[in-house]
């Protein structure tokens, strides 16, 4: 197994995709990190703008959990890359002769993808609480670095863009066209999720369901606390921290399995 | 060295109605180079992935030695295959893409710059593969095959895009690794390709095995054939009817089939007639090939455009796909 994870290392870090999408993740976030920190320390004439009815350190913990909500796609490219890269070059095949089980072969990209997650997660999120938080400190009432909510908040963002990784590499082992895969993550995560969750959270009857979506379960795990100001969905009627990862751990298992027994159970050639 | 014999054993493969193998059956011994041969859509390359694990059979065995290939531990350093010249990352460097299989085939650095100087890619190492040749894109499949120093080697259509310096680099090399004592299985569509360089031949057609002997056996099935070139052409075609020979025409060439030199020449002296030319012609293998892959019925995939000339009457001498009706026309690619 240790052979099959520094071959995935060496696959990840050979082709030039993964300083590409980093580049892309951390400018992308820099950016939303400094129009939302900036756009909440102007006084607002509306009276329901966030930033007249939370304390400072209520929108610099909503400010900091951007980084999944926003940037969640990425780690979801990232890891469905690591399975539709190699079916899309064809390069399945050298991979499964040196490792035929291929049961190992997906635990391997699995567990790499954990790591990869942590240093893609720690980045987006140093990215977003740098920017946002100097713009906090220079334009509001500071950056509250030391608080312990707002440290629990860096670091459950971090651990969901692992949680994001690794659901991309699930993903990945059921829809192996890497064209359609990168497709579906952007229609998903850029449409389909928020537009579903506004609408089904919107009626009573529905609004339960919307909270096991994926980027819901997401959220729960960062703290409903992180979302009383935005972050989709209304982000009032969110899981349990606890039940919003064991949803997410839930969606792995789920399409893992169905990847394990249709594209990994195959003919390859 | 001691190699293990590839074993396959009444192997059969249906994708839905179509049965790409078909009982097929041949064993391939150490030591020596054994052509895997037959034409496009014969189930080579499929008999290969059934033997390397990537495809399940329907029924039938394929085994390297005793086991089959996902119950090989560290299958790279018993087995090295080179499938195909297209599965490499584009953007990955050709001792990138080595070392992305290193670990698992339990080599080093060391060995990842050994095969490539072999195969004579170590000025191209740090380039991306997407810039590489056909040429090079084989060669670094030979690289991928030997990287972890395997006993048993298989290829499939290793000579494609290699050029005639490469083709004949490639049979030094499999005649080197059989003379190491390794089993090595190499598939080709071309005969010509492969046929100074290996021992062995396993013909097959429609997934069905049509033959399988040494190289000696095989060429005894080739008809040798006398050509004759002559200014008294009418002389001469009266003395082949005279003696009852199989006489073809072939631009200004006679060629007088079931008899040797000896007694064409005999004869054409006895009657008179002028010979400018009398050579034995060595058996054509290659009309053998096509003689036997024919016999089944993979080659009627050839034959729908004779059919449908009155619809648009195109011109006739036209390029399309006509049939090959003369064996001079050799392996098609």
């Amino acid at each position: 197994m240790i052979a099959a994870l520094v071959a995935e290392y060496r696959k990840f870090f050979s082709t030039r995709l993964w300083w590409i999408l980093l580049l892309a993740l951390v400018g992308y976030l820099a950016f939303i990190a400094g129009v939302f920190g900036f756009s909440m320390t102007v006084e607002s004439s509306e009276p329901t703008a966030p930033v007249n009815f939370l304390s400072p350190q209520e929108i610099a913990q909503s400010l900091y959990s951007i980084t999944s909500s926003i940037g969640y796609v990425f780690p979801l490219i990232v890891g469905s890359l690591a399975v539709t890269g190699e079916f899309r070059h064809q390069t399945i095949t050298g991979s499964l002769l040196v490792e035929p089980r291929r049961t190992v072969l997906v635990l391997a990209k699995l567990i790499s993808s954990i790591p990869m997650g942590l240093a893609y997660g720690v980045l987006a999120t140093a990215t977003v609480v740098g920017v946002g938080g100097t713009v906090l400190s220079v334009a509001g009432d500071g950056a509250f670095l030391g608080e312990p909510e707002i440290i629990e908040t860096i670091v459950l963002s971090i651990v969901v863009m692992v949680l994001w990784t690794i659901m991309g590499v699930a993903f990945g082992t059921v829809l192996t066209n890497q064209v359609a895969a990168i497709v579906v993550v952007l229609a998903f995560t850029q449409l389909i999720e928020p537009i579903a969750r506004v609408a089904l959270g919107a009626f009573d009857a529905t609004s339960e369901v919307s909270r096991f979506l994926p980027g819901a379960a997401a959220d729960a795990i960062l703290g409903s606390s992180a979302f009383s100001s935005f972050g989709g969905g209304g982000g009032v009627d969110l899981l349990s921290q606890w039940a919003g990862a064991l949803v997410m751990l839930a969606y792995i298992v789920v399409l893992v399995l169905i990847g394990r027994f249709t594209t990994f159970r195959r003919d390859i050639g | 060295m001691e190699a293990p014999a590839i074993t396959v054993d009444h192997l059969t493969k249906r994708f839905g109605p179509v049965t790409a193998v078909d009982d097929l059956s041949f064993t391939v011994a150490p030591g020596r180079v054994t052509g895997f041969l037959g034409p496009n859509g014969s189930g080579k390359t499929t008999t290969l992935r059934m033997l390397l694990g990537l495809v399940q059979p329907t029924a039938g065995t394929a085994v390297v030695g005793d086991r089959t290939y996902g119950r090989i531990r560290r299958p790279a350093q018993l087995v090295g295959a080179a499938l195909e010249a297209s599965s490499f990352h584009p953007g990955r460097t050709g001792l990138g893409h080595l070392r992305t299989l290193a670990p698992q085939a339990g080599v080093g650095n060391d060995r990842c710059h050994e095969v490539l100087e072999l195969v004579g890619l170590e000025a191209a190492k740090k380039r991306r593969v997407g810039g590489y040749s056909m040429g090079m894109r084989q060669r670094l499949g030979l690289a991928t095959a030997l990287l972890g120093d395997p006993s048993v080697i298989i290829l499939d259509e290793p000579a494609n895009g290699l050029d005639p310096q490469g083709i004949a680099w490639l049979r030094s090399l499999l005649r080197s690794l059989a003379a190491d004592g390794r089993t090595v299985l190499v598939s080709s569509h071309v005969l010509a390709e492969v046929q100074q360089s290996v021992d062995d031949v396993v013909v097959i057609g429609s997934g069905k095995l049509i033959h399988a002997s040494t190289l000696d056996g095989f060429e005894a099935l080739a008809e040798r054939f006398v050509a004759v070139r002559t200014p008294a052409q009418d002389a001469f075609a009266a003395l082949g009817t005279e003696r009852g020979w199989e006489v073809r025409r072939e631009h200004d060439t006679y060629l007088v089939h079931g008899v040797g030199a000896a007694e064409v020449g005999e004869a054409a002296f006895a009657a008179g007639v002028e010979l400018h030319q009398l050579a034995d012609r060595g058996a054509d293998l290659e009309t053998v090939f096509l003689k036997l892959t024919k016999s089944s019925d993979a080659p009627t995939a050839t034959l729908p455009p004779r059919h449908t000339p009155p619809v648009d009457a195109p011109p006739p001498a036209g390029g399309g796909a006509p049939p090959p009706p003369a064996p001079t026309t050799g392996g098609q690619a």
